[in-house]
């Protein structure tokens, strides 16, 4: 023993520590105490190993760096006895984890306590093998498990059976070898092993399927009984939980009869009975009972379909939805999404309650009945649904804000019968939670706004409205700003009246307020004061009378400190001072936003991806830049390139003004592009799209310079042909161009992979009824995820109807499946229905994509089913 | 699977981590300050259940303590708070009446009782005799270990006076 340093016990220790009054103090009996630990540590003091462990664990657990202990574990291990052993095993599983270097030094000694002859020292070391073992240990020591699984203790046996599961999770390639001794340990009697043998047997269903085949055949039988033995067995005080013998065994004996029920419909025979006797039998008035009614409605729901066994299921859900316990409700709404797959009439009859959990004042329930009710919507129910929901969103918490607001404009969208409702509740929204609306949202609702002609006045005017009241909510802002701007004059005539209108009396001033309020708002942030800006400009033509006010205000902000007002004010000043004669033509009305390609492209679908720009024009040997006549029309002109250009004139040009054109481009051929780069170069330029063949960002980057010395308004086409790469990235991430101008002011450097996702069309499936091609793209910055459209061509004079495709992958692959669009696949090709899916490939460049697909429909009330397996998809996905 | 235990107390003081599946030292002390964050600031008649990072976390006070398991998603959650009632009784008749001071000073007892009620995150014996027998035989070893060293090294002293 070491006189100098005698060290405090460890008693003594803790009790410091929980006498400092502050964090400070802590730290310093901390630092002091292991700096005493070092110093023992260096000397190599065998007495106080021990203790100076048990300390290192209580100062780790406060969070304190404690690695210069790990060895002292590997030597404590290393020692003979059992309390050396016993701490430093504790102390290995504490402080060091299966990432650790360190750790495979430790996998000799563990190889030896396995095969020690005292069974606790096994024990421990099987224990700290199940808790921290790394995939290489589990290779190594996987023998010594294997064999533990037969020794004679029962209390050996459990831990090796748990031990086995994580060498299986860790290496499931081993699982093979685990399949007889874990099979055999389903014949035991001993709680402990049984629970772990079922559990071992569980794990070993998930990673092979040849150990679920071979238990399902031999064991199905054997389990059934045992369920049915523990079920009925008499008073056991050692197991009893509230009057039920071993719940833990009745959950875990569910589990692996769900695992081997699923998708065999022999072993879900078997097992019918014995799940209608625990479903109906069990006491539910403790959690205990519950658990296992619980876990008895699950596998009721997996395993193949009983029709009265799903009744019954139901009904404990249903009773369970209207108990008090909130643990109960909780579990209840979790089991019910999975009920709706199964029997979504049943789970309907619960809607009202569900919709009251929307309102409790627990997150975890609110947030479970939330996902439930968003499932549940339908184009039946959807209007008094929304509007309990809208109504709810005025009272929620802030923090539940988000989810609900999302939920609610995706029901919207989704379901929307009609356009005014559509803009009505989404304005609710707006002026509601208008911070917590994606883009998109907004976006889409412009979109609708603009195709809604005989709403227009309708809308501006309600949107008027609402700025009075929310004008702090960002979104209704935007969007109120975008249509002052294009049918601020409706808003003042009170044109396209509707019934239901008051009219409302406002002037010319009131509206330029408005932008002025918007613009100034402190709280609001660049795009709104870009767009109010641009707002301003469409007023300043149809104002006049405001001009000058018009005029002043955006001269104000030359000298605004952002560098993209500043530019804006400037140039749109000029606009107005100096080219008065091409004014009105300039900030004439937007043209209708094409509906159907903001779908698909919100879909993130390939074909509107697909398109010239600048950069690939100019790469072209024959593209010559030609000045264009009017720079101007390429003012802010972010359209992916436009159908009519090949033929248009300098006059059409005008139209694209602050466009938004999202035609498809259909995939160019390089004449098209030669037949383009003469006329619109420019227009190209500053387009988003994705180039077809070559990365073209850089080239882009490159024409700035060039553009700036043609005319000092051409600043503008640098300004935003700088935004564009960025741009271009975030169109491929599903948001709308238009906004995407406003939104990419930071010149955020492209990335070539962006342009480089694409992938030509694919014929995936060709029968003579039935053609599905799948268009693939990839989203930046995750090569692993492909996002496949489906689209679905009939090739029979015949209509299909209840269209219903399915697909299947194999486990390293996960696949997401989208709604259809219809299910309804017009004869002859008149049409089809799209279907997108997200596959995520995680042995990404390993292995490619393979896929099973089952096609169900109806011709002429006759049911029809093909099957494909693809297995030719592009190497590279 | 259960892929940690947490033990706080009301103050927000970690008692007792274990953990099933790999987290740096980094990654826990985060997880412990927000999971004991949402957890110390719920309410007492709400569920004992919290979503977080997609997996959830089954929590039940007793006294002072805050016992805590993260599970995976298709986990059964009433069957998890069982077995933390389990953990806690299991406790109470090694302890005599647990309380938190106990678990502070035996803080490496709490962790040998847990190591023979888990294994791998998963459930080893739902006897809590059994786990008491183990736990009890494995004292005893360390008892009769510190005796022979005392009786040993008494021996010396008296040899070499």
């Amino acid at each position: 023993m070491n006189s100098f340093f005698s060290g405090t016990r460890l008693r003594d220790m803790i009790r410091a520590i929980r006498a400092c009054k502050t964090a400070a103090e802590e730290r310093a009996v901390v630092r002091k105490e292991c700096a005493a630990i070092r110093t023992s540590i260096n000397e190599n003091d065998q007495d106080y190993r021990h203790r100076n462990l048990a300390k290192l664990m209580f100062i780790h657990m406060l969070g304190y760096p404690t690695h210069f202990g790990q060895m002292e574990c590997l030597k404590l291990i290393a020692s003979a006895g059992f309390p050396e052993k016993r701490i430093g095993y504790l102390g290995l599983m504490l402080l060091l984890d299966e990432r650790q270097e360190v750790l495979m030094l430790v996998t000799n000694s563990l190889k030896q306590d396995l095969n020690h002859s005292n069974q606790y020292i096994v024990g421990l070391a099987l224990c700290a093998l199940g808790n921290i073992c790394s995939a290489e240990m589990a290779r190594d020591l996987a023998p010594e498990v294997e064999r533990l699984l037969q020794f004679r203790d029962p209390n050996i046996r459990k831990k090796a059976a748990l031990c086995s599961i994580r060498i299986i999770r860790k290496v499931p390639d081993l699982a093979e070898n685990f399949i007889n001794p874990a099979a055999a340990l389903l014949k035991e009697k001993h709680h402990g092993v049984l629970i772990t043998g079922i559990q071992l047997c569980t794990d070993l269903c998930k990673v092979s399927p040849e150990a679920l085949e071979f238990l399902r055949k031999k064991h199905t039988e054997g389990l059934v009984r045992t369920l049915k033995d523990v079920v009925n067995s008499p008073y056991a005080p050692e197991y009893d939980i509230a009057g039920i013998a071993d719940p833990f065994l009745h959950v875990r004996l569910l589990k692996l009869l769900r695992a081997l029920g699923q998708g065999d419909a022999d072993a879900s025979d078997a097992m019918n009975d014995i799940l209608a006797q625990v479903a109906t039998k069990t006491e539910s008035n403790k959690n205990a009972g519950n658990a296992i009614l619980y876990e008895c409605v699950e596998t009721i729901m997996s395993i193949e379909d009983n029709g009265g066994l799903r009744v019954l299921a139901i009904n404990i859900l249903g009773r369970f939805l209207s108990n008090r316990d909130n643990n109960i409700r909780y579990v209840a709404l979790n089991m019910l999404m999975k009920a709706i797959t199964v029997d979504a009439q049943a789970v309907q009859r619960h809607r009202a309650t569900i919709l009251e959990c929307v309102k409790d004042s627990d997150a975890s329930i609110r947030k479970r009945a939330l996902e439930l009710v968003y499932v549940l919507v339908n184009e039946t129910n959807v209007k008094p649904l929304t509007k309990e929901l809208i109504d709810y969103l005025e009272v929620s918490d802030e923090e539940f804000k988000g989810d609900l607001t999302a939920k609610i404009c995706s029901i919207v969208e989704k379901f929307s019968p009609e356009k005014i409702w559509y803009i009505d509740q989404m304005l609710k929204v707006l002026a509601e939670a208008g911070n917590f609306v994606k883009d998109e949202v907004w976006h889409a609702l412009i979109v609708v706004i603009s195709n809604a002609s005989d709403l227009h006045g309708y809308t501006v005017r309600a949107l008027y409205k609402a700025f009075q009241t929310s004008s702090e909510q960002e979104s209704l802002v935007r969007v109120a700003v975008w249509c002052i701007g294009e049918y601020g004059d409706m808003l003042m005539n009170n044109v396209g009246m509707l019934a239901i209108e008051d009219p409302v009396t406002v002037t010319e001033s009131d509206i330029v307020d408005v932008v002025e309020i918007a613009l100034k708002h402190h709280a609001l942030d660049l795009t709104t004061k870009a767009m109010a800006l641009i707002a301003l400009l469409k007023l300043s033509s149809r104002f006049p009378s405001c001009s000058e006010r018009i005029k002043d205000i955006i001269v104000h902000h030359k000298g605004s400190l952002v560098l993209e007002l500043q530019q804006r004010s400037l140039e749109f000043n000029s606009i107005i001072e100096k080219h008065q004669n091409i004014r009105s033509t300039l900030v004439e009305r937007m043209p209708i936003l094409d509906e159907a390609t903001f779908t698909t492209r919100r879909a993130g679908s390939l074909p509107a991806a697909v398109s010239t720009s600048g950069g690939a024009s100019l790469n072209l040997p024959n593209g010559v830049v030609k000045p264009s006549t009017a720079p101007l029309v390429d003012l802010l002109d972010l359209s992916d390139d436009v159908p009519a250009a090949p033929g248009s004139s300098g006059g059409d040009f005008l139209q694209d003004l602050l466009g938004v054109d999202l035609s498809p481009a259909p995939t160019q051929s390089g004449t098209n592009q030669v037949q383009k780069a003469g006329t619109d170069v420019l227009l190209d330029l500053l387009s988003i799209g994705v180039p077809p063949v070559q990365s073209s960002s850089s080239t882009t980057d490159i024409l700035s310079p060039i553009q700036n010395e043609k005319s000092p308004i051409a600043t503008l086409d640098a300004l935003s042909s700088s935004s564009s790469p960025s741009a271009q990235a975030t169109s491929s991430a599903r948001a709308a161009p238009m906004m995407d101008l406003l939104d990419g002011f930071g010149p955020s450097p492209s990335k070539p992979e962006n342009n480089g996702s694409v992938y030509p069309p694919f014929v995936a499936f060709e029968s003579s009824s039935l053609r599905i091609t799948f268009n693939f793209s990839k989203q930046p910055g995750n090569p692993q995820t492909t996002l496949v459209q489906a689209t679905f061509t009939n090739l029979t004079p015949n209509v299909f109807t209840d269209f219903i495709f399915q697909a299947a992958v194999p486990k390293f692959l996960q696949l997401h499946l989208d709604p259809a669009s219809s299910n309804i696949l017009p004869a002859s090709g008149n049409g089809s229905i799209t279907q997108n899916m997200r596959v995520t490939n995680n042995q990404h460049g390993k292995k490619s994509l393979v896929m099973r697909t089952r096609i169900s429909y109806k011709i002429n009330n006759k049911d029809t089913l093909e099957e494909g397996h693809i297995n030719n998809f592009p190497r590279e996905l | 699977m259960i892929q940690f235990v947490l033990l706080f107390s009301r103050q927000g003081k970690v008692r007792l981590t274990k953990w099933y599946s790999p987290y740096t030292q980094k990654e826990r002390s985060k997880v412990i300050r927000e999971l004991s964050g949402v957890i110390l600031s719920r309410g007492p008649k709400l569920c004992n259940f919290v979503e977080w990072r997609g997996l959830k976390v089954v929590y039940k006070r007793y006294a002072s303590l805050y016992f805590c398991m993260c599970i995976d998603q298709e986990d059964n959650e009433l069957e998890v708070l069982e077995i933390i009632h389990h953990y806690v009784e299991i406790l109470d008749r090694y302890f005599g009446s647990v309380c938190e001071l106990d678990l502070i000073f035996n803080f490496h007892k709490a962790y040998y009782v847990l190591d023979e009620l888990l294994i791998a995150g998963e459930l080893q014996e739902s006897s809590k005799k059994t786990v008491a027998r183990q736990i009890a035989a494995q004292d005893s070893l360390v008892e009769a270990a510190k005796e022979q060293a005392s009786s040993i090294s008494n021996i010396i002293s008296q040899a070499t006076k």
